[in-house]
């Protein structure tokens, strides 16, 4: 193999490994401190996908979809939590499972219903439509570079706010024992709210970023979906560090598997996944054996 | 605490409604069209799904998203065996299906068994998936389209193709009942022996049942294993039945609607996932695609909707008040 194709897969691969991050820490988010399961997840990020094509049809850009997607996203998560969610955070599994279950279905029909079942290809914004030359003879697309660029900044603000922020340091302390922060007079209704929020607006981020890079298509939200909990898996649950590292893992892996050895490579994740569960079945950097 | 395990009725009245419930399965034939009869048989299918991941949920307190894989391998694995034109014995196709959806349980449970609450979810999922993208992406099994078994497969039964075309549906109805109605009768003697309690005593109490010197992880692979197993004889039925396999077999959309059977029909009894699934594939989705042909999952999105807002105790648990231990079990495990 020639250095500058591997060079082409590699940045292939930490560009979907940071993509699959966008999705994956708002799962870790929302279970480590809501301890819920959200399958509906992954259609978020098939509604960011669609709304990116819906915005870009309607204005022939992406640019808004951004902001909107983001801000959307958000509000959107506060209805579900507020509507939803809430009343789920205290029931069994099975219950929170068959609920995300049927907001996958309604979603997937909202869509079907709006935009119908055909594959859309998403143009990419004109001011990116170049590649950038890294050296004689290969070139790379400037919209991965500006997703990468977008995803590490956004990545970079949600560990920021986690970790040097005091509404962060709530969110960690709620995560690791919930009463206490109840009792410390610290409204956690509130909190349950704000991280819904940021975990739905970064999966609907991640959709609309990824619309120009897969095209959008029905039922796009369950691969994504099966995909990040691999990454939470390896990553350990409730972990965003984790998740981080074990996303650009699985991103690299799958997409150099699939660019050298096309019949294994669909495997190879799974066959991760599996060796971490031998070695380590809390995730690498799970807290709890 | 009565000496029947506690998922079996309790009283001598609740066996008789069961005998009578299936010998008015039985009976159901004689009146009804043979539209009709092949819906029942897809039910009663879905009903052996569901019964066979209840030894899971409301058994030993395990919620699997996986389970369906067994189901769509065991499919997937009669055609794979049966030869381009010809049919193979049932007595063929069914050890190859079981042991397809046996060794597969086993591995897949051998490695999500050591985690625990969402971790096995999610790891069952995963690898539930795994299975189906397996079927989904490569040319083995017909890819997305699925395939066709090569010749009516229900000749598999021999002596079947002597029968005129219109009865050959009541051989794959009563061959579902009957294997429905073992089923049910294997689970609860496995309930009530030493087997069966301690898989109660995991999903009440694990670290108990740990300190009492059980080796859980081993009853739990074996309970693992043996739903996998009953799910392949469901998947084995669904070829016989229709002759045609696809990725959506083994899909963990599969699973999700097992899962909905078993809260449907009630999570507390051995019976509860035959009732939910004979009521959800035999009248809900029937209904849902009389009426709305075009937006059935869309009708399914907001019964289950209904199901979990309105109807937590499914609906059997529409007939009593109970006092119960039922939701303790499961919210220890989101402790994990």
């Amino acid at each position: 193999m020639d250095i500058a194709s591997l060079l082409v897969q590699l940045l292939n691969g930490v560009q979907y490994g940071l993509l699959l991050f966008l999705i994956a820490s708002g799962l870790t988010l929302i279970f480590g401190v809501m301890g819920i399961i959200n399958l509906a997840h992954g259609s978020l990020f098939m509604l960011g996908a669609y709304s990116a094509f819906l915005v870009a049809r309607a204005t022939g850009s992406l640019w808004l979809a951004v902001p909107a997607g983001l801000a959307g996203g958000a509000l959107f998560g506060l209805i579900l939590e507020r509507g939803l969610f809430r009343r789920f955070y205290t029931r069994d599994h099975l219950d929170q499972v068959l609920l995300t279950f049927a907001l996958i279905l309604l979603f997937e029909e909202t869509r079907s219903l709006l935009v119908g079942n055909d594959f859309y290809s998403v143009p990419v914004p004109a001011i990116l439509d170049f590649s950038i030359p890294i050296t004689s003879g290969f070139a790379y697309s400037a919209y991965r570079f500006a997703v990468i660029a977008l995803c590490l900044v956004l990545a970079a603000t949600l560990f920021f706010w986690i970790e040097r922020t005091k509404t962060g340091a709530i969110i960690r302390a709620a995560a690791e024992k919930p009463e206490m922060v109840d009792v410390l007079g610290i409204d956690s209704r509130r909190i349950h709210a704000t991280v819904f929020a940021v975990g739905t607006s970064l999966a609907v981020i991640a959709g609309v970023l990824a619309a120009p890079l897969y095209s959008v298509y029905p039922g796009m939200g369950d691969g994504f979906l099966i995909i990040s909990f691999v990454v939470v898996v390896i990553g350990g649950l409730g972990s965003v560090s984790g998740a981080f590292w074990a996303a650009l893992v699985i991103g690299l892996v799958d997409t150099l598997g699939k660019a050298y050895v096309p019949k294994a490579a669909g495997l190879a994740i799974y066959v991760l996944m599996a060796a971490v569960l031998l070695w380590r079945p809390s995730g690498l950097f799970g807290q709890r054996a | 605490m009565s000496s029947a395990g506690t998922l079996l009725p309790r009283t001598r009245l609740g066996m008789y409604g069961l005998a009578a419930g299936a010998a008015a399965l039985a009976c159901l034939p004689l009146i009804a069209p043979p539209y009709y009869i092949e819906l029942g048989t897809t039910a009663l299918i879905a009903a052996m799904l569901a019964l066979s991941l209840q030894l899971l949920v409301g058994c030993t307190g395990l919620v699997s998203l996986g389970h369906g894989a067994f189901y769509g391998l065991a499919a997937y694995t009669v055609y794979l065996v049966t030869p381009a034109n010809g049919a193979l014995p049932v007595w063929l196709t069914l050890p190859a299906a079981v042991l397809a959806a046996a060794l597969a349980s086993l591995v897949v449970g051998a490695l999500s068994l050591r985690t625990k609450g969402f971790f096995f979810l999610m790891v069952t999922l995963a690898f539930g998936q795994m299975i189906f993208f397996l079927f989904h992406d490569t040319k083995i099994g017909g890819g997305t389209d699925g395939a066709f078994l090569a010749k009516p497969v229900l000749a598999a039964f021999g002596y079947e193709l002597s029968l005129p075309r219109r009865q050959r549906p009541l051989i794959a109805y009563y061959v579902s009942l009957a294997l429905l109605v073992a089923m049910y009768t294997g689970l609860a003697l496995l309930l009530r022996s030493l087997f069966g309690r301690v898989l109660e005593g995991i999903r009440i109490n694990e670290h108990r049942m740990q300190a009492l010197g059980y080796d859980t992880y081993r009853y739990k692979l074996a309970a693992f294993a043996l739903a996998g197993i009953l799910a392949g004889v469901a998947g084995h039925m669904w070829a016989m039945h229709r002759g045609f396999v696809n990725p959506e077999l083994v899909g963990w959309h599969r699973s999700a609607e097992a899962l909905l059977m078993i809260l449907l029909g009630g999570l507390t009894t051995l019976h509860g996932p035959i009732i939910g699934a004979l009521a959800y594939v035999g009248v809900l989705r029937e209904v849902a695609s009389l009426w709305f042909p075009e937006r059935t999952l869309l009708v399914e999105g907001l019964v289950i909707l209904a199901i979990v807002l309105l109807l937590p105790r499914g609906l059997t648990g529409l007939s009593r008040h109970r006092l119960e231990r039922k939701s303790e079990p499961h919210k220890a495990g989101a402790d994990d």
